[in-house]
């Protein structure tokens, strides 16, 4: 059902955990399947310095985050920003038709993260 | 180099790899004795020989008469033939009643679907609750029934959490339902009172259940059985439907009137043959012992993993269940992830039932249960079966823990 990428993903995500003192977090919840992820970021420069996920979810949602995790790390805002699913499927070699949905909890999380980051900055500096 | 594993399954109630004893029975039937039991030369009679012998020894199983079987494709087959074969039979007979119809929302899809297609046909229909066990609740049935109640489709074993359903209890209150409407028509006076009074069929999947429970179909006052061969040792693609005599059923599968014009169809002769192996097999004092075992195994793996796991589910009621089923919920992880890991470890189990797991929806029998959707999303159903070992059991108990901890682990507080 899962190609290998996944599965090694899923078994050894990369950047699972939590960074302490976050420059922003994000969190999604997926509407079809009640999954969750989480998204922590360390922000320097407009450069994602560190990126760290927790998920709640199937196999294909735990790989999906760690290659998202995978994508945006040391990438400007602006780069991370274009990481899109169908850029993440293709990294995981394929996902099953059924699983496909659980692709975008990755990005969603991110951009979650991101607006955070950016609601943040413009609030401090106001 | 890496140990080869050995696997272990644990997802009987999915599938049961077919019997040596059964799969000998078979072998025959696929070439020697190939011929078609309609046919009238002694290819076919030797076929026929089989199919009747077979349906013989079925019937015996289920005290029943020989004509009251009807094979076909399987459960869900049987279960569609039943449904759909009865419902038509009685619109013919009853063209202006509107015919009301119970069945409950545990049960397989292969029920609940048709029941949907007959709503669609306008026929009123009833699905009863049930209690946080999984079972039906015998006082919600009686609300349920009305006057023109005219069939009840209740499974005897669930396939999900293994609760047992209180067929019997539900048998006889039907039969005395059904005296009740005849004796009051009788005090009607014949010139005004019409055709006789409908009754009401009584029609059980006992899929989950032959490997189990007494299935004498007059100690459970059915009118109605399906069961099938792949979940009792016995090969895929075959199964029966018992019919009593004098229930009215019209064939849903048209073709060259096979199965007394009830299920056309070229009969699967080796495929029978099997289903009557399996159910040959079923010595009384055989099946005790093994499922003495099996209930054993169940304990001990219930007993480590609430031991062990922290917040584990319990969603199986172990007084009122098959003694094979063992289905969990384990907060903060996703079953699917569960079912993935173990199955890397070498271990077959299910979320839910297998039909479930192309569906990501949270299973629509752990929801009627009450359970909440996050839990139910929690869960992995393990079905032991005769094979099943202790070693097994006890390799699973090592395996789970670090399992779900890992997975905890990854989730968000
Ligand atoms: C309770 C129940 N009914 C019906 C079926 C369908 O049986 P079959 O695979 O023979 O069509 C199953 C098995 O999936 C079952 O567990
Ligand atoms: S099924 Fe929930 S994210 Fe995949």
């Amino acid at each position: 059902m899962y190609s290998k990428k996944v599965i090694n993903h899923f078994k050894n995500p990369h950047n699972q955990g939590i960074i302490k003192n976050p420059d922003a977090v994000g969190q999604v919840g997926n509407p079809v399947c009640g999954d969750v992820m989480r998204v922590y970021l360390r922000i320097k420069d407009d450069i994602i310095k560190n990126i760290k996920f927790e998920t709640l979810g199937c196999a294909a949602a735990i790989a999906v985050s760690s290659v998202l995790t995978d994508l945006v790390k040391n990438k400007t805002l602006t780069e991370a920003l274009k990481v899109n699913n169908n850029e993440i499927i293709k990294e995981l070699g394929g996902l099953p038709a059924q699983k496909v949905h659980c692709s975008a909890l990755g990005v969603e999380a991110f951009k979650d993260a991101i607006n955070n980051y950016q609601k943040n900055k413009n609030a401090q500096k106001n | 180099m890496r140990k080869k594993i050995k696997k272990i399954y644990l997802d009987y109630s999915a599938s049961t790899p077919i019997d040596k004893k059964v799969l000998s029975a078979m072998l025959p039937y696929f070439n020697n004795k190939f011929g078609n039991a309609s046919s009238v030369h002694g290819f076919g009679q030797e076929a026929l020989k089989a199919v009747d012998e077979s349906r013989q020894k079925i019937a015996q199983f289920f005290n029943c008469s020989f004509q009251e079987i009807i094979f076909t494709s399987g459960a869900t087959e049987a279960n569609n033939l039943a449904i759909f074969g009865l419902i038509k039979a009685l619109k013919r007979k009853n063209s202006k009643s509107k015919l009301h119809v119970i069945t409950s929302s545990i049960e397989h899809q292969a029920v609940l679907e048709p029941f949907n297609a007959l709503k669609e046909q306008g026929v009123e229909v009833t699905i009863l609750p049930v209690k946080s066990n999984g079972v039906v609740d015998i006082e919600e049935f009686k609300r349920a029934v009305k006057d023109n109640t005219v069939f009840v489709s209740l499974m005897y074993v669930n396939n999900e959490v293994g609760s047992v359903q209180p067929i019997c209890e539900i048998g006889k209150l039907i039969q005395k339902i059904n005296e009740i409407r005849f004796k009051k028509w009788q005090k009607i006076e014949k010139e005004i009172r019409g055709d006789k009074p409908l009754m009401i069929y009584f029609h059980t999947d006992a899929t989950q259940a032959i490997n189990f429970f007494n299935c004498d179909v007059k100690h459970l006052h059915v009118d109605l059985l399906s069961f099938s061969g792949h979940k009792i040792y016995g090969p895929k693609g075959v199964g029966a439907l018992f019919v009593k005599t004098g229930v009215l059923l019209d064939a849903i599968q048209l073709g060259g009137h096979h199965e007394n014009n009830k299920r056309s169809g070229t009969l699967n002769v080796p495929g029978i043959v099997g289903l009557a192996k399996a159910i040959e097999l079923f010595d009384k004092k055989i099946i005790e012992k093994s499922n003495k075992k099996i209930a054993k195994l169940r304990q001990l793996l219930v007993e480590k993993i609430i031991k062990i796991i922290p917040n584990t589910i319990l969603n199986t009621d172990i007084n009122q269940s098959a003694p094979n089923f063992a289905h969990f919920s384990f907060l903060r992880v996703e079953g699917e992830a569960i079912l993935i890991l173990l199955d890397l470890a070498g271990i077959a189990v299910s979320t839910g039932s297998a039909c479930a797991s192309n569906n990501l929806k949270a299973s629509s029998v752990l929801l009627a249960m009450g359970i909440k959707e996050e839990i139910a999303h929690s869960s992995i159903r393990f079905t032991l079966g005769k094979q099943t070992t202790e070693a097994e059991i006890k390799q699973v108990i090592a395996i789970l823990p670090p399992i779900i901890e890992k997975l905890q682990n990854m989730a968000p507080q």
